[in-house]
Parts: structure tokens; C-alpha cells; sequence
């Protein structure tokens, strides 16, 4: 008895850590398993046969794949404006002494810093009061502007860790600034620039609170489960779900596989 | 090192050695910093200040609204939500402090015991981010119903008499009570701890853990006195990531609790998109911003660390 206690003791942190991955996935499997069952009903919350329907006929919900593919789009456009706009503010803050730095810098943390809501109904009275239509064009410009803090934030610490002497050696030997820039400063930036990327298209994908409040009648992905939790979620809803996690898991793995490979093919 | 001798010495020469950068490169910062930043103040600053003005306008929406500097509006409506606004607080600090709690021992086992499993369990923790968060709260809904299997753990270890005495649960459903939407708020928020944590731990330089030991500090000494204290942007950033956006969320309360747990957000949304009162509505999230921006402050000058970003 007492070695077990002192084998929990030992592996106290693997078995709790452990524990809260359990935790974090369990959602997902949960909606995997749930993406075969059969439900009778309109909600599909209790399990009653196993089925393969709903991934046999993934659009079979009107209206599912009309929001997905909208917000697929709204992700994508955001993300390349929040990338653009926010890799150029990290390169102008790490680069450059200028005047009027700390405001900059405090207005971009102040949207990390703020509740989701304040910003979805501040935007909300900005559209009002102007009297702009709501739809595609305020879900885009309310995700820009809520992924540009993050965009800022991945790329500075991959702009700081950089070595500036490597530009300057690349100066050295007669490269241009535009030569610089896209042959040794850019791809030594990439990974930050990509991390950025890809949490701005989750997060716009994602979001739910900002579209909620400046979306008027345009239905988001996020837009039709909220909806449908009221009237009843398809399965089809849970094979999404896991789709989206098996993509994810594969992509993201497969980018660490090709920056494994990279770092091993380097001389060191 | 030898230089080539191709290389031509007028280049070299003709370089002055310390230049005044001419008034176009002076500009390069700012005309980086030009579109986003306009961006933050057309689409974030001045948002809030047609919130603010809507906050203290009066009248209908058949007669429309008028800037009357009506001030008294946040007071009502300060004293007539105090309840939800309690309540979100309270939510979100048990669920941050439940993060923490949670999310310390898996940022710590990625950081220093995972080896090569490192990226895949990183994957693991990244990936629900990807997979809709509306459809894995909805998921909590059939872990957690009504006698299912997860509820008839929690009652015969008596773990339902311990939440319903604190006030938590309501005989022995989980589903539409406290529980449920801190439970939500957790899951839902832990990757946001988990992550700021990971990347302080695993910053901090092993050496230090082997350093303690040779100096006879037991495994939990080294913990309180070298590992945590490093680890504190971590906790810092990680508990302001969590504590920010679920003292706002309104989604878990919506889709998990029930009437009686109702929180700020679903209020501000109600007024909002419901009964259509913009200045009780606009008066309410500055009310939230107010709170929340005085507690991080407090926060961070407590904890010490400005440099979050």
C-alpha cells in the first residue's frame, strides 16, 4: 500500500496532467461518437443506434454547408488582412524607434485586454449609429480587427528572437533592402507570420460573440449551431466537428513533420 | 578570414560611418503602422466612443434616441443587474482559478516530462481550437445529462452533496446549474492557460531544478521556490487570457445553466439584440469594461509583471 502511494506521489504530475487532457478531449470524443449515432427526435443528445447516414450525406441539412463555406470565406479574408496589417505594425515595433510607441503599443494590447462582448456591442453602436447594413462586410471588419492584436503579438516574438546581425551581414554583402527582406528577413519571420495566420483563421472561424452581435440576418457556421441548439442540432453537425479536429491534428502535425525535416537538413 | 579580393574599396570608403537616416526612412515605421492602426481606431477607438454617447442617450426606437447626457442610466442599470454582474465574476474567478489548477500540472508535464511526446500532446491542447467551440459546448450537454454515467459518478462519491451544500448543484442534476456553466467556462477557456504556461516553463533552464536538489531542496520546495516563482508571467498572462473573456462569455451560461445563471453577457446581449434598449445595453458592457479593466490593473501591479505582450 505504501509503494503505491508513493508511486502516485512520483507520477503525480503525469497522471494530473493527463487527467486535464482527458478533460479537454473528451468534448471531442463525445462529438466523434456522436457523429454516427441514429437520434430519434430532433436533438441529438442521447445515443440510440449507430449510423454512417450523416457522413454518407454531410450537406443533408439545408442551409449547413451554406454557412460553413460563408465562414470558411470570412476566415480566409481575414485572416490575409490581419496578416498583412498586423505583420507590418510587429516589423514597424520591433524595428523602429519612433515617437508615439507606447500609445501604439497599448492600442494594440486593449483588444487582447477586453471582453468580447464590450468590442461586439461597441461595433454594434458604430454600425447603428452610422447606419450600416449589417452582414458580410461588418463580420469581415469586426474579425480583422479582433485578430490584428494577435496577429501583432505572434510575429513580434518571432521578430525579436531574430538576429539582426543576419540582415546586416545580407546588407554586407550587397543585397537590397527589398532583397534583404524577402530572402533573409521574411523567411526567417515565416513561422511567427504563419503561427499568426492560422490562429486568426481559427479564431475569426471560430468566433461566435462579435458575429453574433454584427452579423444582422447572414448565417456563420458558429451562427447555425448556436441556432440549432434551439431547434434541434443535426448529426450532420457532429461530423463537421470531427472533420474540423482531424484536419487540424493532421495539418498542424504535418507542419511540425516538414519544420522537423528543416531543422535536421541544416548543418549544424 | 580573408576578404576576396574582387571587392571593390570604393563601396567601402563612400560608406559614411554614422548617417543621419534621410526623412524617407525616417517614415517607414509609420507608414507600416498606417493601415492597421487606422484599422484599430476607425473599427475599435471609435466604437467606443459611439458607445459611450449611446450610453448616456434617451428616447425610444419608434421616436429614435437623443444624447440627453443621461447619466442616470448606468446607475440603474448598475442596480438592477448587480446580481448578474456578481455572479459573472464569480463564475469566471472559479473557473480561472480551476484553469490554473488544471491546466499547471499538463503545462508542466509538456514542458519537462513529455520527451519526444512532446508535439503530439501540444497538438492535443491546440487542436479543440480548431473544432467549433459551440459544437463541443453542446457536446458538455450529453456528458453531462440527467443521470447519465458522468452525473451517477459524481453522486455516489457524494461529490453532488459537497457542490449542492457550496450552492453549485440543485439535488443531483448537474445539467442547468452552476456547475454546469463553470464547468463550460473551464473547458472552454483552459487552452488559454495552458498555453502562456507551457511557454514560461519551458523557458525556465532545467539546471536550476538540478542546482536546488544538489542543495538538498525536496521536489516540493524546488517547486514553491525555483519553478513557480519563474513560471509567474506564465500564471500572469495565463489567468488574464481566462479570467477576461469568461467574465464576458455568455455562451456556456446560455447553453449550460439555466434562468437562475444568467451572467452579465447574456443581459448585455438580451438589451442588445432582444429588447432593442441601446443605451441601458451600452451603459452595462462599459460598466464590464470599468471592472474588468480596475481588476487587471490591480492584478498586474500585485503580480508584478508589465510586460505581457
Amino acid at each position: 500500500m505504501k509503494s503505491a502511494t508513493t508511486w502516485l506521489r512520483s507520477h503525480f504530475v503525469v497522471i494530473a496532467g493527463l487527467g486535464t487532457l482527458a478533460y479537454l478531449i473528451l468534448p471531442n470524443v463525445v462529438v466523434t461518437v456522436f457523429s454516427f449515432n441514429n437520434p430519434t427526435g430532433r436533438f441529438n443528445y442521447a445515443w440510440q443506434e449507430f449510423s454512417l447516414d450523416a457522413w454518407k450525406d454531410p450537406c443533408g441539412v439545408a442551409d449547413m454547408c451554406g454557412s460553413l463555406s460563408l465562414s470558411l470565406q470570412i476566415a480566409l479574408w481575414s485572416t490575409i488582412g490581419a496578416t498583412v496589417l498586423g505583420t507590418a505594425i510587429a516589423f514597424a515595433m520591433v524595428r523602429y524607434r519612433f515617437r508615439g510607441r507606447g500609445a501604439v503599443n497599448s492600442l494594440i494590447f486593449l483588444p487582447m485586454a477586453m471582453p468580447e462582448i464590450v468590442m461586439a456591442a461597441s461595433l454594434l453602436a458604430l454600425f447603428l449609429n452610422m447606419g450600416i447594413q449589417l452582414g458580410f462586410w461588418t463580420i469581415l471588419i469586426a474579425h480583422v480587427m479582433f485578430c490584428l492584436s494577435f496577429v501583432v503579438a505572434a510575429v513580434k516574438a518571432r521578430v525579436l528572437s531574430m538576429d539582426p546581425r543576419l540582415e546586416e551581414a545580407a546588407r554586407d554583402l550587397y543585397a537590397g533592402p527589398v532583397q534583404t527582406f524577402l530572402r533573409v528577413t521574411l523567411p526567417i519571420a515565416a513561422p511567427g507570420i504563419a503561427a499568426g495566420a492560422l490562429l486568426s483563421f481559427a479564431l475569426s472561424f471560430d468566433d461566435f460573440i462579435i458575429t453574433n452581435f454584427n452579423s444582422g440576418n447572414t448565417v456563420t457556421f458558429p451562427m447555425f449551431v448556436w441556432g440549432s441548439a434551439q431547434r434541434g442540432t443535426p448529426v450532420q453537425i457532429n461530423v463537421i466537428g470531427t472533420a474540423m479536429f482531424v484536419i487540424a491534428v493532421l495539418v498542424v502535425l504535418a507542419g511540425q513533420m516538414v519544420a522537423n525535416r528543416r531543422k535536421k537538413a541544416q548543418p549544424k | 578570414m580573408t576578404a576576396p579580393a574582387t571587392l571593390p574599396e570604393v563601396a567601402v570608403s563612400a560608406e559614411p560611418p554614422v548617417h543621419k537616416p534621410s526623412l524617407k526612412k525616417r517614415l517607414v515605421p509609420y507608414w507600416l503602422l498606417l493601415p492597421g492602426i487606422l484599422w484599430l481606431l476607425v473599427f475599435f477607438v471609435l466604437p467606443m466612443i459611439y458607445q459611450a454617447s449611446t450610453s448616456v442617450q434617451t428616447g425610444s426606437l419608434e421616436e429614435g434616441f437623443k444624447v440627453t447626457w443621461h447619466f442616470q442610466t448606468y446607475w440603474d442599470a448598475f442596480t438592477e443587474y448587480y446580481p448578474q454582474f456578481l455572479r459573472s465574476l464569480l463564475y469566471a474567478g472559479t473557473a480561472t482559478a480551476l484553469c490554473l489548477l488544471l491546466g499547471y500540472p499538463l503545462a508542466y508535464l509538456i514542458a519537462f516530462k513529455a520527451g519526444r511526446w512532446r508535439n503530439l500532446l501540444l497538438v492535443l491542447v491546440i487542436a479543440p481550437f480548431f473544432t467549433s467551440f459551440l459544437i463541443r459546448t453542446l457536446a458538455w450537454k450529453t456528458i453531462l445529462a440527467d443521470g447519465g454515467p458522468v452525473v451517477d459518478v459524481l453522486n455516489t462519491v457524494g461529490f453532488l452533496d459537497v457542490t449542492s451544500w457550496l450552492g453549485m448543484t440543485e439535488g443531483d442534476r448537474v445539467l442547468a446549474t452552476p456547475l454546469a456553466v463553470v464547468c463550460g467556462l473551464t473547458y472552454n477557456f483552459l487552452p488559454f492557460m495552458i498555453l502562456p504556461l507551457y511557454t514560461s516553463l519551458e523557458r525556465i533552464d532545467t539546471r536550476l531544478h538540478e542546482a536546488a536538489g544538489d542543495l538538498y531542496a525536496r521536489p516540493a520546495t524546488v517547486f514553491r521556490k525555483v519553478t513557480f516563482p519563474l513560471s509567474m508571467p506564465g500564471v500572469v498572462s495565463g489567468t488574464l487570457l481566462t479570467f477576461i473573456p469568461a467574465s464576458g462569455d455568455y455562451v456556456n451560461a446560455e447553453l449550460l445553466g439555466s434562468t437562475d445563471t444568467r451572467m452579465i453577457g447574456n443581459v448585455i446581449q438580451s438589451q442588445y439584440l432582444r429588447i432593442l434598449d441601446y443605451p441601458t445595453a451600452a451603459a452595462l458592457s462599459f460598466i464590464l469594461m470599468a471592472i474588468v479593466l480596475v481588476m487587471v490593473t490591480i492584478y498586474i501591479r500585485r503580480a508584478g509583471t508589465e510586460d505581457l505582450v
